[in-house]
């Protein structure tokens, strides 16, 4: 486990909002020298807190209105059905996330579709007809935000 | 609108958002410069609405993710901002969505270990405002995480 500081968490904070802010921008930003940032930013990528990029798009805006999470509960469980499951799901070019979960549903996906017939193809022809799938909750997403987590927010000013 | 050309663009950077932006402008077939306007235009036009950070909590000692489900008491019509701006003030939460369905809310949490989302959950998480009911998903793995769209 990486430790980090306050101006860790301060670099984190900015790369979270914009990867493609230069040392040299967060650095200015924080008032600390360029390649000191630069090492930094060496140290949390070695040590894997970086972990790629996340490109957000305005999805209405590019025709796909609808964004819907679905909570799935296989009818079959073991090793083979988990694998059989992952390998249909993962392959699905609109299901953007799989998450293999505990609690009342096997796997949370993240599905985007054009509108709502759309998604109810997709529900239909794709998702009902996975190995294994037993029952599926769907809700339709509203509004989303992302927080800054545990990294703090900025100081004022 | 995003013309065709716009549309390259950003199906390429989805494929690779880590690639260098001269590879990039030459796998959309445009030039640097070109791909540069185009960047800008897609950002402030709110199209391309970030290029973010993924961070890898697990590498910084959060083991823990829960995906939180709630339904809210609709009698208090001011359920939902109320509980939002509880969520907000939650350091432990990572995403907020809310939803048309049986499920009103979604919150990510994530915490250092069990020991550790067990006061999460009882300090922060019980005392939301509103909640009529609520259940709670453990991540074990994440197989697929993309914001891809088919463009």
């Amino acid at each position: 486990m990486t430790q980090i500081d306050e101006t860790d968490q301060a670099i984190l904070r900015h790369l979270a909002r914009d990867a493609t802010l230069s040392a040299a921008a967060i650095g200015r930003s924080l008032g600390i020298a360029q390649p000191a940032i630069w090492r930094r930013i060496r140290r949390l990528t070695d040590a894997g807190v970086l972990a790629g990029r996340r490109v957000v798009l305005d999805n209405a805006a590019l025709g796909f209105g609808v964004t819907v999470f679905l909570g799935i509960r296989l009818a079959t469980k073991g090793r083979t059905s988990l694998e059989d499951f992952e390998r249909a799901v993962t392959a699905i070019p609109e299901v953007q996330v799989v998450q293999h979960v505990l609690g009342q549903f096997d796997y949370r996906l993240r599905i985007t579709a054009r509108d709502i017939s759309d998604f109810e193809r997709i529900l239909r022809r794709r998702i009902m007809t996975l190995p294994g799938v037993g029952q599926v909750e769907a809700n339709v997403m509203l509004s989303e935000e992302r927080r800054p987590g545990p990294l703090g927010q900025d100081k004022a000013g | 609108m995003p013309d065709p050309t716009d549309r390259r663009i950003l199906r390429q950077l989805l494929a690779d958002p880590e690639a260098p932006a001269a590879e990039l402008a030459a796998r959309a077939g445009v030039t640097p410069a070109s791909l540069w306007r185009r960047l800008e235009k897609l950002r402030a036009s709110g199209v391309l609405k970030a290029i973010e950070q993924r961070i890898d909590w697990r590498a910084l000692g959060w083991e823990v993710e829960v995906s939180l489900r709630f339904t809210l008491d609709k009698t208090e019509p001011r359920a939902f901002d109320e509980f939002l701006a509880a969520a907000r003030r939650v350091p432990e939460v990572t995403e907020i969505q809310t939803f048309l369905g049986s499920v009103d809310l979604r919150l990510s949490v994530i915490a250092r270990d069990m020991a550790h989302w067990q006061s999460v959950y009882r300090e922060r998480i019980l005392t939301l405002p509103h909640v009529a009911d609520s259940d709670a998903l453990m991540l074990v793995s994440t197989i697929k995480d993309s914001t891809e769209v088919s463009l």
